[in-house]
């Protein structure tokens, strides 16, 4: 015969298992929730601050292969590092938009401008900028110089600009434009102009 | 990070030397595997004795490819098969039931490894096809992609005719001739060793060894190697009076040149000089590097390829020596394109690029990044193309003008395209566009009309492509 108190024991320590067992049930889907909120969740911008200004927005046109200079009034903050990243914001809007002249899949964001003097602008876009641009010598010429010459035209002092993909460089942009240089902006410039002329 | 010219050579040389190997039969050990998809070399491990190679690095290449590893299980699955494999077991599971390896399977940092002889088991299960296997000399066949080949003599040279095209790298020594096969299925004819009834070439030897198979033609003296019929004949000839005594030193991709060319008698063990030839033409992309997807069944890769064969062959009927970079489906990174490049000491370097946008030629030149000026004897490898971009417009005009002429839309640009800026020659590259439709990019005739533009602008310049 088992004793009474050996009964009740092992009774208590049968439901503290159990009770413990679904408590760390209950904690691993609480994390797992919390990670899938995390994963899927964009890394938000904040909302653009500062007074309306008017800047030049380099845009490229893939048909007929041309940059042309647009006037866009937006939000612009104090800050250089942040001005230069709402402009590139901006012209990452202009490119993402249904009816644009130089399609740029919607999930491509900049993560960031660096501006490191003297006059280096470093550009880091996120993986689906690299991963969803289209591949071709003049299409991935045309952002990289709608890119630059947007920072140049409204950056004063800017002379050199280097493109990260994800914080780290790559050979090329989408198996054609070199991403592992720093780029001239003055040979941007007069590629800039010669791609102003329609061929 | 400043070079000096001599530096720069060098180390374009020895870029050459590291590279040998992958076109050779010495080096470490490797499994080389040929399908009508691709071909492509893998490092081989020893483990207990026996010669390894990694699961997933051979699958990747055959389709789109998972794994699992969970302890000492590892899953993979291919084309709708998944197969389980125990660490240490020969024992493996494919669906319910269970089959057993030559040797156990090993799994390190989340890599699973199977002997190379394994492979003849597992691959026709998740490929259903036939795979052979030449251990020896690790040669994989998936498929049935071999290439075959003849000999035959005719008058002093010996004729080989190949199935489909080839791209061997030559190398000579004194009374042989030996062209190494690494990225092209090659088999052995009837016999490994062939005879002739021929007093300067009486044999030759068929060989495989560590991934790659070689001819060596034996002859009485100094020979000469030439690739005609889009690289499918090999016609070996002895070199004239006076040819370099043999060395052996790799050639890369020398097309229609010759392999030991007509130069003053050297010693023995000198190195040939490389015969000057006038272009270098650099089908882009190749192998892994698919370039654009321009339709569902068109790469980028193949119409480059297309593209510069026909501008070879259109500059050769006007007598300008050319050779191509590649002329196999094969990876080339950047820099290994202009270390061949610039190590032919050719005139001029021509990139082919296809895409869908837009339409007609353009003709691009380097735009140089900010950094690396050259000063004084020193040359930035990223800005070799400094002193010669006066040639390189001039080629670069010279070719659209010739475009425009035939009615074809052309626009010259300057673009930061690798490896133009790491090129010491008159270097541009061509982008062909589809004119009206994408199948125009595939169109023989319209890949005609650039060649011969190409040609014919290069032929132009001629003169203005390099210092007098």
């Amino acid at each position: 015969m088992i004793p009474r108190h050996l009964i009740f024991g092992t009774a208590a320590m049968l439901v503290i298992a159990l009770a413990a067992g679904m408590y760390a049930w209950h904690l691993r889907r609480q994390i797992a929730h919390q990670q899938i909120q995390t994963d899927v969740s964009h890394p938000a911008s904040p909302a653009p601050q500062g007074p309306m200004e008017q800047v030049t927005l380099w845009v490229a046109e893939d048909d007929p292969g041309t940059l042309r200079a647009r006037a866009a009034t937006i939000p612009m903050p104090s800050g250089r590092q942040e001005r230069a990243e709402e402009l590139m914001r901006a012209l990452l809007n202009v490119y993402t938009q249904e009816s644009s002249p130089h399609p740029i899949v919607p999930t491509a964001e900049v993560r960031t401008v660096f501006l490191v003097d003297p006059g280096l602008a470093v550009i880091d876009l996120n993986r689906a900028f690299a991963e969803g641009h289209r591949s071709g010598i003049l299409v991935e010429e045309l952002t990289i110089a709608s890119m630059v010459q947007t920072i140049t035209a409204n950056i004063p002092g800017t002379t050199r600009v280097k493109f990260l993909i994800d914080g780290k460089s790559q050979p090329t942009l989408a198996g054609h434009a070199d991403l592992s240089i720093t780029y001239d902006v003055s040979a941007i410039q007069q590629l800039a102009s010669v791609l102003q002329n329609t061929p | 990070m400043h070079w000096s010219r001599y530096r720069l050579r060098l180390c374009v040389c020895i870029c050459l030397v590291i590279s040998a190997p992958v076109s050779g039969s010495s080096g470490p050990k490797q499994l080389t595997s040929f399908s009508d998809a691709a071909s492509f070399s893998l490092p081989v491990r020893e483990q207990g004795g026996r010669e390894y190679v990694d699961l997933m690095e051979i699958l990747r290449r055959f389709g789109r490819t998972d794994t699992r590893s969970d302890h000492d299980r590892w899953r993979v699955t291919l084309n709708n098969l998944t197969v389980e494999f125990k660490n240490g077991k020969t024992r493996f599971k494919v669906g319910k039931s269970d089959a057993d390896l030559s040797a156990p399977f090993y799994l390190e940092n989340g890599m699973g490894y199977v002997t190379v002889d394994s492979l003849t088991t597992l691959l026709p299960l998740f490929l259903q096809t036939q795979v052979t296997l030449h251990q020896n000399s690790r040669r994989l066949f998936v498929g049935n992609p071999a290439v075959h080949f003849t000999a035959q003599t005719s008058g002093t040279a010996l004729v080989l005719n190949f199935s489909s095209a080839v791209n061997p790298s030559i190398s000579t020594e004194p009374g042989k001739l030996r062209m190494s096969f690494s990225r092209e299925p090659l088999v052995a004819p009837g016999t490994e060793r062939l005879s002739f009834d021929s007093k300067v070439i009486p044999s030759a030897v068929y060989s495989e060894e560590n991934g790659t198979a070689a001819i060596t033609v034996n002859g009485s003296a100094p020979l000469f190697a030439r690739f005609s019929n889009d690289g499918r004949t090999i016609n070996i000839s002895p070199a004239p009076q006076g040819a370099a005594q043999a060395a052996s030193t790799p050639t890369v991709n020398q097309g229609n040149a010759p392999a030991a060319p007509p130069q003053a008698p050297a010693p023995a063990s000198s190195p040939i000089p490389f015969v000057p030839v006038f272009a270098v033409i650099d089908p882009a992309h190749g192998g892994d590097d698919q370039g654009e997807q321009l339709s569902p069944q068109l790469a980028e890769k193949d119409v480059t390829l297309a593209i510069a064969t026909r501008i070879r062959q259109e500059l050769q009927a006007r007598g300008m020596t050319a050779v191509l970079l590649r002329s196999s489906d094969i990876t080339l990174a950047a820099d290994q394109r202009a270390s061949a490049a610039n190590r032919s000491q050719a005139t001029v370097y021509i990139a082919v690029h296809a895409v869908s946008l837009g339409s007609g030629v353009r003709v691009y030149t380097s735009l140089l990044p900010a950094s690396g000026d050259s000063r004084g004897p020193f040359l930035d490898w990223q800005t070799a193309q400094s002193g010669y971009r006066t040639f390189s417009q001039a080629a670069a005009e010279s070719v659209a003008a010739e475009v425009s002429r035939r009615q074809m839309k052309s626009r010259t640009l300057v673009a930061p395209l690798q490896p133009l800026n790491n090129l010491e020659m008159a270097s541009v590259a061509v982008e062909l566009a589809p004119r009206s439709t994408i199948a125009d990019l595939n169109s023989p005739n319209y890949q005609q009309t650039l060649a011969e533009s190409v040609a014919a602008g290069l032929a132009a310049a001629h003169d203005r492509l390099r210092k007098p």
